[in-house]
């Protein structure tokens, strides 16, 4: 029971406080990882890819993960589904009542100099938390560490750091090859690391 | 029954969105304001802006709001039970199915490639942010001092973010003179 409400909680949290949909989401989730150990920095990245490469808003797939195998990892498959129905919940209930008031008076809100002067300093928090998080993702995936004060060990690993340059190269300056849909990249870069081995030694 | 209907056409465009944000918005046009008539295009683009600018999902805030307007408060609680529904699904689904698969080695394989082609998508989308986040040297300092506390302390986001919306506060909130 305490699980199910600490899971409700930590995603209520991530729920007030992520502005800026999607990938807003991810350094919270980073952040719940760090303080309660449910999942680490690597099963994250999985579940930003799963989360990219499904149907549904990202913020609400990643909750849903995390929550199934949070609650999968204690009890078994079936309580699993009721972790994940929790921590939905628990990310959406505040957006819900925050809505839900803020219809009453819709255009004294989008034109408020207050909300327009908060949202000038929370974008740039958000891309910089966002960053932050990205950063977290490229450790571990190329460099194989869980953070910077384990620099000693990092491995550079020129398999992951050619795909990664051949990706972006892809998705930013190619014609119609950007356009496509991220779930293209990924399941491409799924095959490239069964091909290349990639979770084993470089 | 009008919940029940607003539940199953946010249960349609749950479905039907890949990817969301931006990706939702051509979606909810089409099956909200043309084939339902139940909210005009301007009122789509304002619900929009204001998910995009109020803590939580786009794509429920959107949700909440449409039901609102259509069938009140718990009109906005069936519209966004339907925007969420096949996520649960699908990926309680999937989930389920990778915690079965794990230990197998293509698959670990599988993933460590995934997390690469991750790394570039978050790159993208941080690119994709700054163009409106990073206007001025203000939101530049913001933006390093909120990264450079969180990659190398830890920080606390929410610490970060109650920081930042008080320092836009503080230097733009002031009455012009």
């Amino acid at each position: 029971m305490m699980l199910y409400l600490r899971l409700f909680l930590e995603f209520f949290k991530a729920g007030l406080f992520a502005i800026g949909g999607g990938m807003a989401t991810v350094p919270f989730l980073q952040d719940i990882a760090r303080k309660t150990g449910w999942y680490t920095a690597g099963d994250l990245a999985d579940m930003i890819a799963v989360s990219e490469s499904t149907p549904g808003p990202i913020g609400v797939n990643m909750a849903t993960y995390v929550g199934y195998t949070t609650v999968h990892s204690h009890y078994g498959p079936v309580a699993g589904i009721l972790g994940a129905v929790t921590a939905t919940v628990g990310l959406v209930t505040p957006s819900v009542i925050i809505i839900l008031i803020i219809a009453k008076f819709l255009e004294k809100f989008r034109d408020n100099r207050y909300v327009n002067a908060a949202m000038y300093g929370l974008r740039a928090a958000s891309v910089a938390l966002i960053s932050s998080a990205g950063i977290s993702v490229v450790l571990i995936a190329v460099f194989r560490i869980g953070s910077f004060s384990e620099w000693r060990s990092a491995v550079i690993d020129y398999r992951c750091f050619v795909l990664a340059v051949v990706i972006l190269i892809l998705t930013r300056w190619v014609p119609k090859v950007k356009k496509m849909h991220p779930v293209v990249f990924i399941a491409a870069s799924a095959l490239i690391g069964i091909v290349f081995h990639m979770s084993g030694p470089v | 029954m009008i919940y029940l209907e607003l539940f199953i056409a946010f249960a349609k465009i749950g479905v039907l969105t890949f990817g969301g944000g931006y990706a939702m918005l051509p979606i909810i046009q089409r099956e909200i304001v043309e084939k339902k008539k139940w909210v005009t295009e301007a009122e789509v683009m304002d619900y929009y802006a204001i998910g995009q600018c109020t803590p939580g999902v786009i794509a429920v805030n959107t949700a909440t709001f449409t039901g609102r307007h259509i069938a009140g408060n718990l009109g906005g609680i069936c519209a966004t039970a339907g925007v969420v529904f096949p996520s649960i699904v699908i990926i309680t689904f999937i989930a389920a199915l990778i915690r079965g698969f794990a230990y197998f080695k293509p698959v670990q394989d599988a993933l460590a490639g995934i997390r690469v082609c991750v790394c570039v998508l978050i790159f993208n989308a941080v690119v994709k942010m700054w163009k409106k986040a990073v206007v001025d040297r203000v939101t530049l300092i913001l933006y390093a001092l909120i990264l450079a506390a969180s990659v190398f302390w830890h920080a606390s986001p929410i610490l970060m973010v109650v920081i930042a919306a008080a320092a836009g506060l503080i230097v733009k909130g002031r009455a012009e003179t």
